[in-house]
């Protein structure tokens, strides 16, 4: 569904990404792995159009790098950046429908069904999301994202700064989401939950994927772990 | 009293004008960053084309066609020349519409002269209003106010009820992710830049005949647009407003008022012996600078402006 292949970036003159491959399938988790800075949400701004890169990103095998990010979205790509991007002073309701890409709800995602899953979202809806917590914003933000019924999501650090108990139902909503056929592209520092959700996941290293397999082998690989994901 | 009550009908008729120009200017700089220097050029033409086509085709059909020109050249503007100069950067993007400025000025004085023009009120509504007392209120001043208020209702509307208000809401804090949540943000910006253009104009339209219509006029309003821009805080139509109705109303009693500083202490019962020579001014010939002490003082004490949403 989302093909990588020989992806640079810069910012200025500093190289970011030295030709990143990687791949994310129909309905599959797949979580992209690796320290700060190593370019990760670079890789994936760089495939939703917000950073200048070279080489080929294909999607629904269709070439996209060089479009610009609404089409980007409307092609089906959806993208939940790193610090949410909550409109602050819009309300709950308002956030949700930004997300809509025309007027009307798709059949996979309504109102109605964001606000089954996470009912302290119909509780607040015409509140501003600025005076939401961490947790709520996350849950807002993904499923502001999941309004315009995106085929594939691809997901910056959604559990950064959350407890524990909230992490737990972020995996179990990405695990929802996939569920109903939406692939996920799933950006973390974290390994349990990159372990426990996803069916394939990459390392990341200096800008390169330094390794990839399935969670059976990163568990067994402790020299990739020690190397490139331990602090 | 009657000349409370005037003054304050023509601060606020001021003020009023001043947001139609500057809830436009608030709306390009907050969404995409662009000091727009040549804003109050629009604002110009607009006093111009009226005076051009109003000649023709009387002043109802001007009031409408005026700021639709504008308002279509406006965005051209916005897709032909800033969207080029952006990828160059903010430097690029200044002098852009500062060359503009100066572009639709000699422009305007090679095509209408040096002199102002004979853009005047039309005759229907000429004349007063009503009469408070001895001071009479211009029929046209009500005019205007009726224009303003309709612009302000309108935009009020257009802003909060509609899909594209919503975008263009979302977008003067985080554009980068309405447009990857699938929006044509860009085509937003134009649409945005060339209303306030349209906007702009019609505040010259209506401006233009009530005050003069002469090459100087987008150069002595364009400043003060941009006070009531920084004094509102970016990013906030209701901030622009407050600021535009506050220099409005302030200013105009200040002009309207013959004593000094020292007067006003000593009438509070403050001995000023030896006052400096700037508090022996009258009020009236320190209005001018009074809405750039405004803007210092607002920078000093809060930055963000009145009802700003950030500060850069």
């Amino acid at each position: 569904m989302l093909e990588v292949n020989d992806l640079h970036a810069f910012y200025g003159k500093s190289h970011v990404l030295h030709g990143v491959h990687l791949s994310v399938g129909a309905g599959e988790i797949v979580a992209l792995l690796g320290r700060n800075g190593v370019g990760r949400s670079t890789t994936v701004k760089a495939v939703m159009g917000q950073v200048t890169a070279t080489g080929s990103v294909r999607f629904q095998g269709r070439e996209i790098l060089g479009l610009k990010a609404h089409q980007i979205a409307r092609r089906g790509l959806g993208w939940v950046p790193e610090d949410r991007a909550i409109f602050q002073d819009l309300t709950v309701r308002q956030n949700l429908e930004l997300g809509l890409k025309g007027k009307r709800e798709s059949a996979r995602w309504g109102m109605k069904d964001v606000f089954a899953l996470f009912p302290q979202l119909e509780q607040r809806a015409d509140t501003p999301a600025g005076v939401l917590s961490g947790g709520e914003q996350q849950m807002l933000t993904l499923c502001r994202t999941l309004m315009g019924d995106p085929q594939l999501v691809m997901i910056d650090e959604p559990t950064e700064g959350l407890a524990p108990k909230i992490v737990e139902q972020v995996g179990a909503f990405l695990g929802e989401i996939a569920r109903r056929g939406v692939a996920v592209l799933l950006v973390e520092q974290k390994l349990d939950i990159a372990l426990d959700i996803s069916r394939r996941l990459y390392v990341m290293g200096h800008g390169r994927i330094v390794f990839q397999g399935t969670p059976q082998e990163l568990r067994g690989n402790d020299a990739v772990r020690k190397e490139w994901l331990e602090v | 009293m009657e000349f409370l009550l005037i003054t304050l009908l023509n601060g606020v008729t001021y003020g009023l004008l001043l947001f139609m120009l500057s809830s436009g200017l608030t709306l390009i700089f907050s969404m995409m960053g662009i000091l727009n220097f040549a804003h109050a050029s629009f604002y110009m033409l607009g006093a111009y084309l009226a005076f051009q086509v109003g000649a023709r085709l009387g002043f109802w059909p001007a009031l409408l066609v005026a700021p639709l020109l504008v308002g279509a050249l406006g965005a051209a503007v916005e897709r032909l020349g800033v969207r080029k100069a952006h990828r160059f950067g903010h430097v690029a993007e200044l002098l852009f519409t500062f060359g503009l400025s100066f572009l639709v000025e000699e422009l305007v004085q090679l095509v209408w002269g040096k002199a102002a023009v004979d853009y005047r009120v039309p005759p229907s509504l000429d004349g007063a209003a009503f009469t408070l007392f001895r001071t009479s209120f211009p029929l046209y001043k009500g005019f205007m106010m009726a224009v303003s208020l309709a612009m302000l209702l309108g935009l009020y509307l257009a802003i909060t009820r509609t899909r594209v208000g919503l975008v263009i809401r979302a977008s003067l804090t985080r554009p980068e992710m309405v447009q990857a949540l699938g929006h044509d943000v860009p085509r937003v910006f134009t649409l945005v830049f060339g209303s306030g253009a349209a906007l702009a104009a019609l505040a010259g339209v209506i401006a233009g005949n009530a005050y003069v219509t002469e090459p100087g006029m987008a150069a002595a309003m364009g400043p003060i647009v941009f006070v009531v821009v920084v004094v509102g805080g970016l990013g906030s139509l209701g901030g622009a407003f407050l600021a535009s109705l506050l220099i409005g109303v302030l200013q105009t009693f200040m002009v309207a008022s013959d004593f000094s500083v020292v007067d006003l202490a000593r009438r509070l019962g403050l001995g000023v012996p030896d006052a400096p020579a700037l508090a022996r001014l009258s009020l009236t010939q320190l209005a001018p600078i009074m809405p750039y002490l405004l803007m210092v003082a607002v920078l000093i004490f809060r930055p963000r402006g009145l009802m700003g949403a950030r500060e850069t």
